[in-house]
């Protein structure tokens, strides 16, 4: 194992995360009861996105300025693993969201036409799809310079769309998911209660530990295989 | 201003009550069965961790051999 520490970080504030977000006290919400402690894990699935994908589009302009083959592929790699976090997000906010967000009077199918008109939804699945379309992009090229070169300029703009779909345009509208118009409940000093915080932050760091260490394995893997083809 | 005071120490119990109202898991947490839960979530949580460090190792071979 290379330069574990941090490895072994993320591993700690993961079980501190399990432990102590099923056991502190928080807030009584009607509307929410116990599920309000999926915040340490619905929402650090897009904390950790929005950390790795940084990763990649940092990674990509690393790439243009230096060519180096090594900067592609791990731009490639924490793009990859910045959407299955993405994905798990969406998955877990649907299963969330059945519990919370639908009309008692209607059944959870019948309830999809308001839910399906959320913001954040919209806004989360057309940066999701951006990148998917980066994924085909890149592994549409054969030719190895033109791919790496056309996927980081890519990278880049797709980074650049991340702006108006998640930070800005569902922050501007109202929705029945926290953090529209009315501010972000998770960040907001006076919104979340201090116990959550101690939780949260942590578990932010442990998940994205985590993910980066998936992405320095497939990294690896892939350089490895590289060297494989050119011997 | 004591009519004020009345209303405002009403409305505050009135919430507090409603805090009261809202069902959480507290018989699980009264008889212990949450711990469950955790030995449950740590078990698999370190199930994938052994995964990646067998993964990380393995990988770390194959660079040495190389």
């Amino acid at each position: 194992m290379r330069r574990s520490w941090w490895k072994i970080l993320g591993v700690l504030l993961l079980v501190y995360t399990f432990i102590a977000g099923l056991l502190i006290e928080v807030p009584r919400n009607p509307q929410l009861q116990e599920t309000i402690r999926n915040l340490f894990f619905h929402v650090c699935m897009w904390f950790g996105m929005m950390i790795l994908f940084i990763v990649s589009f940092v990674r990509a302009i690393m790439y243009l300025r230096t060519n180096k083959p090594i900067h592609d592929i791990a731009s490639r790699q924490y793009a990859g693993v910045g959407i299955l976090f993405g994905v798990l997000g969406y998955l877990t906010g649907a299963i969330w969201m059945s519990y919370t967000w639908i009309d008692s009077n209607k059944s959870v199918f019948n309830s999809f036409d308001t839910i399906a008109r959320e913001p954040k939804l919209i806004g989360a699945a057309i940066a999701l799809l951006v990148y998917a379309a980066y994924l085909v992009l890149r592994d549409s090229i054969q030719d190895i310079d033109k791919r790496a070169r056309i996927s980081a300029v890519y990278n880049i703009f797709a980074f650049a769309m991340l702006f108006p779909s998640i930070w800005i345009i569902p922050r501007l509208l109202d929705s029945l998911h926290p953090g529209g118009s009315e501010g972000n409940p998770a960040l907001d000093p006076g919104s979340a209660s201090a116990n959550m915080r101690l939780v949260f932050y942590p578990a932010i760091a442990g998940w994205t530990l985590i993910g980066v260490w998936i992405a320095t394995l497939k990294i690896r893997m892939k350089m490895l295989y590289e060297q494989k083809l050119s011997q | 201003m004591k009519k004020l005071i009345s209303i405002f120490t009403l409305l505050l119990l009135t919430f507090f009550a409603n805090a009261q109202d809202v069902s959480m898991a507290d018989t699980m947490k009264e008889n212990g069965k949450i711990y469950v839960v955790i030995a449950v979530i740590l078990t698999i949580l370190a199930g994938f961790v052994l995964y990646l460090i067998r993964l990380d190792r393995k990988i770390s071979k194959l660079e040495k051999n190389k």
